[in-house]
């Protein structure tokens, strides 16, 4: 049997260890602490190495394939490092009747990736989303660090992705 | 009868019992519904995601997946009506569109492929997706193709919810949900404990044994018989069937057994290869006379010729026999020993108990559960008048509270493991106390990770608590127990305040503990070797039977004792007499009573002595004392503790028969090697951890000229002067039922009919008693004893020299000295060669990497294993399993024994660690 015991050095430090093992007298049972303490991961390395969800696993003492599971089935968290900036473009109803396919395509295209792919400079990762919950903008995206776009149309799409590509919004 | 609910199928009346589903009512009734995501096996949820089981409910606008929906009353169902059956038509098509063509199935006769042909669906119309997975042939047991996967998440629930390993996922969602092993790791790097439970439930060839599997994926073998028999690894008698081809074992699937409920683990079910092992002897040999003997020793079983040679049967037992016989006669019966085995069946344990009574004319008998369990046992009968659990393991399911202390049992004893995981998964509190980390301490509400060696002082605590807190049971007590005032006085200095320094566990953590324990409606106490295999093992039984009597937490459903016993038959063979001191049932050698009905059942006179036990032996071995022995199926050359010792033991001997499999470490040193069977060879009664008497059926004829070992001890009996006449093992039981009172309404004819039966047992129409003890004890004053231990640090205690404590014990994949799962293939390529488990900041400390060469070094030897980083294992502890010859823990081990169980200290020495390159 492979050993269950994970690596050295460990990945979480004392502070993300702390940060995640006070949500545990919020509930119950340490085992629905896995999505805040894959957020808390995500958010410090912007993804959730393996490594890393092996350490949530041995410190929710819950099994490696649990957190594997809820991590997965959300497209949220990248298991490697992503883009400085990360843009989802919606195609859910209300933007695809008004083009939001089409714009997920042409940024792609603009930007050389794949939908899910980062620029080579690693500056901006592309993606499509599902209702991002800003109808009124469709067709709309979002960059992870909160600013709204649209209603977009190709000018739009180019004018986001220069701001983009910039960096991150600084913090306030 | 008002729980019944009544509705109609097919238009038949039929009524459901409370739970049952319109499948299982279809069942009973004989009315066949496909179903693919559903198990039919006990304690799979159904889930309903497949759909290929829909049937039609009047006025209900869709179709019902019949496995997950409950009937109501007056409800009508149609099972094939025209709409539900062409509905379930389309379901396989579609089901079908992503598989690989029939022809080209990785197994044409999957549970899909047959309902497939059943619905008369061939192909499909739809079209097949893009993106193929591609095979995991990662795994050495295990075949992954998950073209095949159909996501019915059988597998999912066999992982996590049955087996409760927890391995494999589903990962991802809808159209890329995917199984997964851990982190979509290859199945053989993942953490799969290889139980194989996926794989018996999987119902469409993405996960196969891969011993019938040829490289392209395709299925090669089909078995052509079965044989219902039982797993011949640990102590919890899972049944199993044989699936064999021509004369060669195919494959292995669990059976629903009362132990097991169709489970297994991966030493019954990829562990059985062991039996066409090359090595395998199938002449008997007789030691050349120029061979050396000697305590270093080593023969090369390939190559067994520099030491033997071939002989007949009729030479060999002849020499075998009149050996012994000489010995006996010239030195007196005292000169002689035998050791016989906790694998073998009752009626071998039975046989040779009376060779060596009536044919040797001592006492001199004994097996390995003097180096298991003695202790526990020997604390067992003095406090409640009995060696047995008071308990099934299964009594978990209904416990509160379960205690697992001094055991691993996800290792040692899987499948109970399981049945301990389920208990958890449904609301029972679980509490580990063990100094080395486990597979069930993420189970458990508490871990106590004790110092090693404290086991008294840390029972005394919680004790004193019990007593302290009021917290024990009085009227229980006064009706069922005596000397509680003793144990009271005793435990008086044992507060957990004052203990708390010496175990290493907080003060607070212990009150809760006992609180946890003495209040629960039943708690349930399981141990294993970490208790017995220790010089103050008695002791530590003894505190743990207190534990229980205190509180009255025995002899209710739920509640209980319970020490895991190692090997499959290491109960019966203590049974049917194969210790020093007592006859069949534990009847003291040196009671008259017991001594007249075995003297008119064998005729002859017995010795009224006891013994000597197995590490008493070697002891006269070496001094000259012990001049010929017979061992039968047990590996002491490496079992022992200080090998050094035990081999020049061996090696001093006079005259010395070993009756086994292979040429074992033991058998080295032997005159006269006599070939035996093998589990699957052969027929006889075996009783599990449970007191659970089960039939194991042969399956395959012993190879070349090996012999059955029934058979064989009846002539070396025979030629000692005794006038056996045994024409098979039914008789030997036959006879045994007359010396052993625990057979009562257990007979062989209802073993053939029922598979099992718990002693003790009322009469032949009756169930055995599973739960002991309700009211009263078997004790001459019908009560239980407290008998109160004191604090005895281990014998060697780690010092400048050998700061490190040694510890040995079992690996999941090889059992006991390895000589039978080391030659199976499967679980070699899984462990193959000797390790060390240390904590991964002593490797630092010792500047060790994970998988260096290091060299354990005691006062009695040295090893040279490779190490293995393991957080389980506490800093300034070293876990050495003992089953590699190569590099044999018990080289290393202490041979101080116990007072009372005469078990060796196999859990605790000083030892030394250094790199090496
Ligand atoms: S073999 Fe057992 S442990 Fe391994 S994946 Fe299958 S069910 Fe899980
Ligand atoms: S080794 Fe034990 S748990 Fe595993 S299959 Fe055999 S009897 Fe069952
Ligand atoms: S559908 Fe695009 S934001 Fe709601
Ligand atoms: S068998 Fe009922 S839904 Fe799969």
């Amino acid at each position: 049997m492979a050993s269950a015991t994970t690596a050295e050095p460990r990945m979480l430090s004392e502070t993300i260890q702390e940060k995640i093992r006070a949500y545990f007298p919020r509930y119950p049972d340490k085992r629905a602490v896995c999505l805040p303490a894959l957020h808390i991961v995500h958010e410090h390395f912007r993804c959730v190495p393996l490594q890393a969800m092996a350490e949530i696993a041995e410190l929710l003492e819950i099994a490696p394939a649990d957190v594997h599971d809820t991590m997965s089935f959300y497209g949220f968290f990248p298991q490697a490092p992503i883009g400085d900036v990360r843009v989802w473009i919606c195609r859910s109803i209300s933007c695809a009747i008004r083009g939001g396919d089409e714009m997920v395509d042409y940024a792609c295209q603009k930007m050389r990736v794949a939908p899910g792919g980062t620029t080579i400079d690693g500056k901006l990762t592309v993606e499509f989303a599902e209702c991002l919950g800003i109808c009124d903008h469709a067709p709309a995206a979002l960059a992870d660090d909160g600013r709204i776009f649209g209603p977009l149309d190709k000018a739009g799409v180019d004018a986001m992705l220069n701001e983009l590509q910039r960096g991150p919004k600084p913090a306030e | 009868m008002s729980d019944r609910i009544a509705f109609q199928l097919d238009g038949r009346e039929v009524e459901a019992l409370p739970e049952e589903s319109i499948w299982d009512v279809a069942r009973r009734h004989g009315v066949v519904i496909p179903h693919l995501c559903h198990s039919a096996g006990p304690d799979y949820r159904p889930d309903g995601n497949c759909r290929v089981c829909m049937v039609e409910i009047e006025g209900e606008r869709v179709l019902a997946a019949s496995c997950i929906r409950r009937p109501s009353h007056g409800m009508k169902v149609h099972t094939c009506s025209l709409r539900a059956e062409s509905a379930r038509a389309v379901v396989m098509e579609l089901l079908l569109a992503d598989q690989p063509p029939k022809a080209t199935a990785h197994d044409p006769n999957s549970r899909l492929w047959r309902w497939a042909e059943t619905m008369g669906v061939h192909s499909s119309r739809f079209p097949a997706r893009k993106k193929v997975p591609c095979p995991d042939r990662s795994h050495p047991a295990m075949a992954v193709h998950l073209d095949a996967c159909i996501h019915c998440g059988l597998c999912v629930r066999a992982c996590r919810e049955v087996q409760v390993n927890e391995v494999i996922g589903m990962a991802r969602r809808g159209h890329h949900s995917k199984i997964v092993f851990d982190f979509d790791d290859p199945m053989g790097a993942s953490t799969c404990v290889a139980c194989g439970e996926c794989v018996q439930a999987c119902p469409t060839g993405a996960l196969m044994p891969a011993t019938v599997m040829d490289d392209s994926g395709l299925k090669v073998l089909e078995p052509d018989r079965k044989v219902e028999s039982l797993c011949p690894y640990c102590g919890v008698g899972c049944q199993l069937t044989y699936e064999l081809r021509g004369d060669k074992l195919l494959t292995v699937q669990g059976r629903d057994g009362p132990a097991n409920r169709n489970r297994l683990c991966v030493k019954g079910r990829f562990g059985f290869d062991y039996v066409h092992h090359p090595h395998r002897l199938k002449k008997p040999l007789i030691r050349r006379p120029d061979a050396p003997k000697g305590p270093d020793l080593v023969v090369d079983p390939h190559r067994p010729w520099d030491h033997f040679r071939e002989a007949t049967w009729e030479e060999a037992l002849n020499a075998a026999a009149s050996g012994l016989k000489r010995i006996r006669d010239q030195h007196g019966p005292n000169a002689l020993a035998g050791f016989g085995s906790a694998k073998g069946s009752n009626e071998e344990a039975y046989l040779f108990q009376k060779l060596v009574r009536c044919g040797f004319g001592s006492n001199n008998v004994d097996h390995c559960t003097r180096l298991c369990h003695a202790s526990s046992v020997a604390a067992l009968l003095e406090g409640i008048g009995s060696g047995a659990v008071t308990a099934p393991f299964a009594a978990c399911a209904e416990s509160d509270v379960i205690v697992v202390i001094g055991a691993n049992p996800t290792v040692n004893h899987p499948v109970a493991a399981t049945f301990i995981k389920n208990a958890v998964k449904r609301g029972a509190t679980l509490i580990v106390i063990d100094p080395r980390g486990q597979a069930l301490s993420r189970h458990a509400r508490y871990h106590l990770r004790f110092r090693p060696g404290t086991d008294v002082p840390l029972l005394n605590a919680l004790i004193h608590t019990i007593i302290a807190e009021d917290l024990y049971d009085p009227s229980y007590i006064d009706s069922h127990t005596e000397g509680y005032e003793d144990l009271r006085a005793k435990v008086a200095a044992f507060s957990p305040e004052a203990m708390a320094p010496l175990c290493g566990i907080e003060a607070r953590v212990l009150r809760e503990v006992a609180r946890t324990y003495a209040l629960s409606r039943a708690s349930i106490i399981f141990w294993g070797m970490g208790i017995s295999q220790h010089v103050h093992g008695t002791d530590n039984a003894r505190c743990l039977i207190a534990l229980a009597l205190l509180t009255g937490q025995v002899g209710r459903p739920g509640a209980g004792l319970h020490p895991l016993r190692g090997q499959n038959n290491v109960q019966g063979a203590s049974d049917a007499g194969l210790i020093p001191m007592v006859f069949p049932d534990y009847r003291p050698v040196g009671d008259p009573a017991a001594r007249a009905l075995h003297e008119r059942l064998w005729g002859r006179t017995l010795d009224p002595t006891p013994g000597l036990t197995v590490v008493e032996i070697m002891h006269a071995a070496l001094a000259g004392r012990v001049r010929g022995m017979y061992v039968q199926g047990e590996n002491p050359a490496m079992s022992d503790p200080d090998l050094h010792h035990a081999r020049a033991a061996l090696a001093k001997l006079e005259h010395l028969v070993v009756q086994d499999l292979f040429l074992t470490e033991t058998a080295f040193h032997a005159d006269v090697v006599l070939p035996a069977s093998a589990f699957p060879e052969k027929t006889g009664t075996f009783t599990n951890t449970d007191r659970r008497v089960q039939l194991g059926r042969q399956a395959l004829e012993p190879p070349g000229d090996a012999r059955q070992d029934w058979w064989i001890i009846q002539e070396v009996a025979r030629r000692m002067g005794l006038d056996w006449h045994y024409q098979h093992p039914r008789d030997v039981f036959a006879e045994m039922r007359h010396s052993m009172v625990s057979l009562n309404g257990i007979t062989w004819e209802r073993l053939e009919r029922e598979g099992a039966v718990t002693y003790p047992c009322d009469g032949e129409d009756q169930a055995g008693h599973e739960l002991l003890f309700a009211d009263g004890f078997p004790t001459r004053s019908g009560r239980a004893r407290f008998v109160p231990a004191d604090v005895l640090p281990p014998d060697e205690l780690p010092d400048a020299d050998y700061p490190m404590v040694l510890t040995t014990g079992r690996l999941l994949e090889h059992w006991h000295t390895g000589a039978m799962t080391r030659r199976a293939t499967v679980l070699d390529a899984i462990e193959p060669g000797p390790i060390a488990h240390l904590h991964p900041s002593d490797l630092k400390r010792l500047g060790i990497e994970p998988g260096g060469r290091l060299s354990i070094e005691t006062r009695r030897g040295a090893i040279q294993p490779r190490a293995r980083a393991d957080r389980d294992v506490p800093p300034g502890m070293v876990f050495v399993p003992f089953c590699f010859a190569e590099s044999a823990a018990n080289l290393l081990t202490n041979p101080a024994l116990d007072p009372f169980g005469k078990i060796p200290e196999f859990k605790f020495c000083a030892a030394r660690l250094t790199p090496c390159d």
